[in-house]
């Protein structure tokens, strides 16, 4: 029984509302970025105005924004695949042969995530110093890593859970070896739900700021770093940090747009039939 | 219920080697950074009179639990976790179910919806800071102006809330994205049989889809109470934590003393108990909502 | 949509970002002797960042700039600087920092920067800002002192003068007069926002002028003395009543963008704003923007000084080249080359004193004279009309003040909003200083 046309507008009008509600700080900062400086905060907020691209010209011509980016795509790209190299043995591990401890390594994982970066800002920045990895990918890709690593873990855990574990009794008892197990059968059929994964680790590397901006200098330095040098400066700054922050998060918003259908079904629970 | 299931065999040694890499870096991290941290906060270490440091035993510890501003922030901490907490799930599952209806731009409104998590947390707390909530030239004051309401000083007057609502905004796409394809799986079949003995649309999300989401909103919550309790970007570029300690959450804390008072040890001493706390915290929610994991299928 | 479903797809995009991770990984390093700079993100120094090609072919060295905003950039360095790091090899620092790190050994002189540099030019106080033990450890890039900007327009409207050397019963006054909510004019902008160099810079300036200080000279803190009181309350009475909604989270580059943007009748802050309150492009006032000295009350101590420099940390591997660029971004040469390139209102003001008697400057800047007479009354080592263990003047030149400075502001900011009453924050405010000076041995 298909809802009457009066409902069907009425869910479209909520849909819509909410939708737009949500986007329009983003939108707001987008429209922000094409203003002057004293457009940006005037009082009542200008709506209308001449466009202008004063802003992204004078942020480019400050910082080199595709050594950032570069940086940036690097540090999240390495992160998600070191996180994802290190997760999926310990998640098959843990999903398909459990044992009373798992739960304990699971809690464990996730605690180690729970000290505040800037409790060990100082050691992690003496240690990093001594091992040389200040200021290099590198060194930011190890510590983002960690950072992601539980989630990581915790995630592929959920969707390996997933997999009927016949399919792989069936596998081995075809002969297959464990490694020809997980990379034939088991991730093939989870891929959906690994890109979903990886694709939540690399928007959180991108938007990763603290560790960012206390490891690095000028040769690691990624599109965090960027921004927050057009943040708080005296005097007016807030159209030339839209204009920095939309060149900052459209990377990764394009992507994850693209990418978006392969998110939404990598994480649906109980569709791996 | 099916018989017995072969395949959950106790752990052979065979995969010992899969988990050992995993847990060997997060064990360093562990040991490593925490063992400093433990061995900081037991000395009186100021980041500006290096090589003066002294074992302090717990001196820090004792002029930490003494402070009040301790359990004022820890009290903060608790309420920011838990009304993020709620809000998100509430509204996510709100989205979800309205997304999850057909109606006409259906795909972009989810892009619309989504767009929030892809922005840098401090990027968004300086837009909602200066563009919104601004009392004089923000979107908001002109709004109640406009109403006659007159201006409300969010930051000022409930700066708690507001770094809430903040974080909301920020996080509540990240329920959808697990919610929604959640709620998508559902089988239409059975929605369909339930619709048409029947059911209203309130008793199908009550008794159908919200029980299928428990899995996912348990997902949701340990991972954004992790998050949660370490949230310092938005404090730090809204309130600053005031006014006075109205604002101040444990990492705050941890920050003040270690950035601002250089104090590496009491910020150790902090760090410290933040890991207590947090592990008091997961606990708890790992009994409440472990249930909603554990579920096979 | 390119991605959907196909795994093959992914498989080659993981080899794709993969191979783009290794180039990357191996890119190979610039050579050439480089030089690393970290500086604040003022337009100023922006200024320098952009002169600073003609530098880099003089001397055939590439630049890398770290631009932070000032809080960052601070704790970013100090972390550096204080575990011995060597990853900077010029940085800009302020005249709060400067004597502390001078005295644990982390910076390097720069007092013989050569006979050229014409270090007499530099003011007195300026140059006792950046120093320890008589001795340069820092180049005054540029300094700011306080003063009052009114709208002229404004008073005149309201048959009111302003007077050269306002007192603060007469700043209340105008506020009260001036005040007009209904249409967006608010009697009086000042600094609320909690830290110890946002609302308390400012607040410290008031106490001394009410005859107050920090600290006695056993370094007791005087937060619930007299002149605190008198100084508190004032503040907190000019703001509620008088100042724009949502103050106690306004810092100085709020209160410059609602003055401004025409929302402030007055505003006492720094001079350094001066310049871009009177640039059209930047400011809707720039027509109708007076100055005045900065206000008084019972004694003559109400300015402020402080100055951004730039210095050259101990570790460094580079210090000839770290020295020739410090002596070029502060000497006359830099100075007179932003004023051809970019108009003398925008030179780096406050420093020299070859810039304030260049008529060019006195023309295109006409709060010149102002400014000059405020950093020349500033007196590091007698802030208040009392006698003080501590140098500077709206901050206490120890490294505790940082965190001690923010939780008084925290705890006036909670009196502003009308939290605490003012006696009560106060009280609280000296528990916590009482506490710091403690832990920090100044106090037994």
């Amino acid at each position: 029984m298909r809802p009457k046309w009066q409902a069907r507008a009425a869910l479209a009008m909520v849909g819509w509302l909410a939708a737009l509600a949500m986007f329009f700080p983003i939108l707001w900062m987008v429209l922000t970025s094409f203003k002057t400086e004293i457009a940006a905060v005037a009082t009542p907020p200008v709506v209308f105005f001449k466009p202008t691209l004063e802003n992204y010209r004078a942020v480019l011509e400050r910082a080199d924004y595709l050594a950032f980016a570069r940086n940036s795509v690097a540090v999240s790209l390495g992160s998600t695949l070191l996180a994802l190299a290190l997760a999926i043995p310990a998640a098959y591990s843990m999903a398909f042969f459990p044992s009373r401890r798992t739960k304990d390594i699971l809690l464990w994982m996730l605690s180690t995530k729970m000290l505040p970066a800037v409790g060990v800002l100082v050691p992690i920045y003496l240690l990093w110093r001594s091992l040389g990895l200040l200021d290099t990918i590198a060194g930011l890709i190890v510590m983002d890593s960690i950072s992601v690593l539980p989630l990581v873990v915790w995630m592929l855990f959920s969707f390996f859970r997933e997999v009927p574990p016949e399919i792989l009794e069936a596998s081995r008892m075809d002969g297959a070896s464990q490694r020809e197990e997980m990379t034939h059968i088991l991730l093939p059929l989870c891929t959906p739900g690994i890109a979903a994964t990886a694709l939540l680790s690399m928007i959180l590397c991108w938007n990763e700021a603290f560790w960012s901006l206390n490891l690095t200098t000028v040769r690691a330095a990624t599109l965090t770093v960027f921004t927050a040098s057009f943040s708080s400066p005296e005097g007016l700054f807030w159209a030339k940090l839209s204009a920095a922050s939309t060149l900052a998060i459209a990377p990764i918003l394009i992507f994850g747009w693209m990418s978006q259908r392969q998110l939404v079904r990598g994480l649906s629970f109980g569709a791996v039939k | 219920m099916t018989g017995t299931k072969p395949a959950r065999q106790k752990r052979s040694f065979r995969t010992v080697p899969l988990l050992a890499p995993s847990i060997f870096v997060l064990f360093l991290w562990m040991v490593v950074p925490l063992a400093m941290t433990l061995w900081f906060s037991a000395e009186n270490y100021n980041l500006l009179s290096p090589g003066k440091n002294s074992f302090a035993g717990l001196g820090n510890y004792r002029d930490l639990l003494t402070s009040r501003a301790l359990w004022i922030a820890m009290g903060n901490t608790l309420f920011l976790v838990g009304a993020v907490l709620v809000i998100t799930l509430v509204f996510g599952t709100l989205l979800s179910v309205l997304l999850d209806s057909e109606f006409p731009g259906r795909g972009i409104c989810r892009l619309l919806v989504v767009a929030p998590f892809f922005v840098m947390p401090t990027v968004s707390a300086l837009i909602w800071k200066n563009m919104f909530m601004n009392p004089v030239f923000g979107v908001f004051a002109w709004i109640t102006r406009s109403l006659g309401i007159g201006t409300i000083d969010f930051f000022s007057s409930m700066p708690l809330l507001a770094i809430v609502v903040i974080v909301a905004w920020e996080w509540t796409p990240f329920a959808v994205l697990i919610l929604l394809p959640a709620l998508q799986s559902l089988n239409r079949e059975q929605k369909e049989a339930a619709r048409l003995d029947g059911a209203g649309p309130i008793a199908l999300f009550y008794h159908i889809e919200l029980p299928h989401l428990r899995r996912p909103m348990a997902v949701v919550a340990m991972i954004e109470v992790i998050f949660f309790l370490s949230l310092f970007a938005e404090i730090y570029v809204t309130t600053g934590g005031g006014p006075g300690l109205a604002s101040t959450n444990l990492a705050f804390l941890i920050f003040r003393d270690a950035l601002l008072g250089w104090d590496v040890g009491r910020a150790s001493a902090g760090g410290v108990f933040a890991i207590i706390l947090a592990n008091i915290v997961a606990l708890f929610l790992m009994r409440v909502v472990g249930r909603g994991l554990e579920d096979m299928r | 949509m390119p991605f959907v479903g196909n795994s093959r797809t992914w498989r080659w995009f993981l080899v794709f970002a993969a191979f783009i991770l290794c180039a990357w990984l191996v890119y190979p390093p610039r050579g050439g002797p480089q030089l690393t700079i970290a500086t604040v993100n003022n337009a100023d120094m922006i200024l320098m960042q952009k002169l600073s090609e003609e530098f880099e072919r003089q001397h055939g060295v590439k630049l890398n700039w770290v631009v932070l905003g000032e809080n960052i950039l601070r704790q970013r360095l100090t972390v550096d600087i204080s575990t011995g790091g060597s990853t900077f090899d010029v940085i800009t620092i302020g005249s709060y920092e400067t004597p502390i790190w001078a005295e644990r050994g982390w910076l390097v002189p720069v007092d013989r920067l050569g006979a050229d540099y014409d270090y007499a030019d530099i003011f007195d106080v300026v140059r006792q800002g950046v120093s320890y033990r008589g001795k340069l450890y820092a180049a005054p890039f540029y300094a700011e002192s306080a003063f009052t900007y009114y709208r002229k327009d404004l008073f005149r409207n309201a048959g009111l003068e302003m007077p050269d050397q306002p007192t603060y019963a007469q700043i209340r006054e105008f506020a009260s007069r001036l005040n007009d909510p209904q249409h967006h004019v608010y009697g009086i902008c000042l600094r609320g926002e909690p830290g110890w160099g946002q609302n308390m810079a400012y607040i410290s300036t008031l106490v001394n002028t009410f005859g107050g200080r920090w600290m006695d000279m056993q370094w007791k803190p005087q937060l619930t003395t007299e002149p605190w009181m008198e100084a508190v309350r004032l503040y907190v009475d000019l703001l509620r009543n008088y100042g724009p909604p949502g103050a106690s989270t306004d810092g100085h580059n709020e209160n410059r963008a609602l003055f401004a943007n025409g929302n402030c009748a007055m505003w006492i802050d720094a001079t350094s704003a001066a310049g871009y309150i009177l640039d059209p492009s930047q400011s809707r006032v720039a027509a109708t923007t007076g100055f005045a000295k900065a206000p008084i009350a019972k004694v003559a101590n109400g300015v402020w000084a402080w100055s951004w420099a730039l210095a050259i940390p101990a570790s460094t591997q580079k210090v000839e080249l770290a020295r020739e660029f410090v002596k070029w971004a502060t000497s006359r040469h830099y100075i007179a080359l932003v004023g051809a390139r970019y108009g003398w209102v925008l030179a780096p003001p406050g420093t020299r004193e070859s810039t304030y008697d260049n008529p060019a400057y006195q023309k295109a800047a006409p709060f010149a004279r102002l400014v000059r007479d405020a950093i020349l009354r500033a007196d590091m080592t007698h802030p208040s009309a009392l006698p003080v263990p501590y140098v500077g003047i709206q901050y206490v030149g120890i490294p505790e003040f940082q965190a001690l400075g923010t939780e008084v502001g925290q705890e006036i900011s909670a009196a502003l909003t009308g939290g605490a009453s003012v006696e009560h924050a106060l009280a609280l405010a000296q528990a916590e200083a009482e506490r710091d000076m403690r832990q920090g041995g100044y106090l037994k």
